[in-house]
């Protein structure tokens, strides 16, 4: 069980920045996310497309943004649990306890939600019974690749993810790269790889191709794909993988009785807290009057809550209001007082 | 301004006006027309404003760039007649236009 001032739910810009936010008036947090790395959408969606509304950084990417906002709270030597996503959570006398899906338990006056969309799950197949060859063959992700050893395996998708994978699969399995169009969006070089190991016979690629359904018992054995002018064919296969990227979603967060308007948190403008005394929202996922999806507006929502979250906290002491440039206390805080 | 007809996957129509300069999802999203998410707010980041545009029209509107057809690959059941809402901005030249949801948006 793990006792702190604020859980901070998601590990984007404005759930890091707000450990400073919250570092600077004093308050220990704990960072979750669901990812295996911290950055959210920053990191996950667009690590290196420039950036260049971010207050006094002409320019930067997603990654270098995240870099920045880290060494940014490193005073406050911060704990991230990652790969962890939040499930349940029920009310201990003034805390929240918060349960994660790694069976964390996190006892808390505060929950900052700065969830962004929701937590990244990936995009899987929409033929009907994919689902039910889940772990039978059909995966979104690879975890052991010696599985695959002298296998059949179909890849579909055309970005980064499903390109490596048949470039290194290939090494030691049979390989078929799926795609729905010719063209793939994944790195140039990977492209040149790929077509490199088709003319060498080592992959097969065929394109333009989507899945149209998937056969075997209870393991796969067989997927029927679908080409131009409605062109059928069926390919014997061990495994399935798909490669579509990652879609957001809300997650168990729905289930914590918090007011919603279309997947986003409706919090008030003076504290960005929601519904629920101690459960504040900032970033993509609150929702208010003239709100704006910028980072730059999860920052200022973040110096708000964290100052809320100093009340109920600290319930005896007295908030002062202090600026970094002047203030010894703060400096201090900070690691930078002489 | 163009009169534009979304048709969500179960059959059910709507018909709206929508103001020249929005884009096909915004006048969607307005109108709160169900099967339209825009996790991403318009930004051609996420593919959950995807649509079917009606055979007769998918030549009329201006062509598809290499970022939405990107985010297409990652789309619920793309197929050829396939755009992304966000990226259509809407003119006169759109009116009458029909376009149809897919059965869910990821």
């Amino acid at each position: 069980m793990i006792k702190t001032d604020v859980l901070v739910i998601g590990a984007g810009p404005v759930g890091v920045f707000v450990v400073q936010q919250l570092g600077l008036v004093g308050l220990k947090a704990e960072v979750v996310d669901n990812l295996d790395k911290i950055g959210g959408q920053c990191i996950e969606l667009y690590p290196d497309k420039p950036i260049y509304d971010i207050p006094a950084l002409p320019v930067c990417t997603g990654e270098s943004l995240t870099n920045n906002l880290l060494e940014q709270i490193k005073p406050f030597k911060t704990n991230f649990h990652l790969n962890e996503r939040v499930q349940g959570i029920s009310k201990e006398g003034n805390n929240w306890k918060i349960e994660t899906s790694g069976k964390k338990i996190f006892i808390s006056p505060n929950i900052i939600i700065a969830a962004g969309v929701g937590s990244f799950e990936p995009r899987k197949f929409s033929v009907q019974n994919a689902e039910k060859f889940e772990k039978h063959g059909v995966l979104y992700s690879v975890k052991d690749k010696n599985i695959f050893k002298n296998k059949k395996v179909c890849i579909f998708g055309g970005g980064d993810s499903a390109l490596d994978w048949a470039i290194e699969l290939s090494k030691f399995a049979d390989v078929t790269l799926l795609h729905r169009r010719n063209e793939f969006r994944g790195a140039e070089h990977s492209a040149t790889v790929a077509r490199q190991l088709e003319k060498e016979g080592k992959l097969k690629i065929k394109t333009p191709f989507q899945l149209e359904s998937i056969e075997g018992d209870k393991e796969v054995s067989s997927i029927t794909i679908k080409g131009e002018e409605e062109k059928i064919e069926k390919l014997e296969t061990d495994y399935v993988l798909g490669f579509f990227g990652l879609i957001m979603k809300l997650g168990p967060i729905v289930d914590w009785g918090l007011n919603l308007d279309n997947k986003t948190i409706p919090v008030n403008t003076e504290n960005f807290q929601t519904n629920k005394e101690g459960i504040f929202a900032i970033g993509d996922i609150c929702s208010y009057p003239g709100k704006l999806k910028l980072i730059l507006s999860g920052f200022h929502e973040g110096a708000l809550a964290a100052r809320a979250c100093f009340k109920l906290a600290r319930p005896n002491e007295k908030y002062r209001f202090e600026f970094t440039t002047t203030s010894k206390t703060l400096q201090g805080r900070l690691g930078v007082k002489k | 301004m163009a009169k534009i007809t979304y048709i969500e996957h179960n059959g059910k129509s709507h018909t709206v006006e929508v103001k020249n300069d929005l884009t096909v999802m915004e006048g969607a999203v307005e109108n709160n027309i169900p099967g339209i998410d825009a996790d991403c707010g318009g930004a051609c980041a996420c593919a959950t404003c995807h649509v079917y545009i009606d055979p007769e029209w998918f030549d009329k509107i201006p062509e598809i760039e290499s970022a939405e057809e990107d985010m297409l690959d990652v789309a619920f059941e793309p197929n050829k007649f396939s755009r992304l809402g966000c990226q259509i901005t809407v003119s006169d030249d759109l009116d009458g236009l029909v376009v149809k949801m897919p059965s869910k948006q990821a």
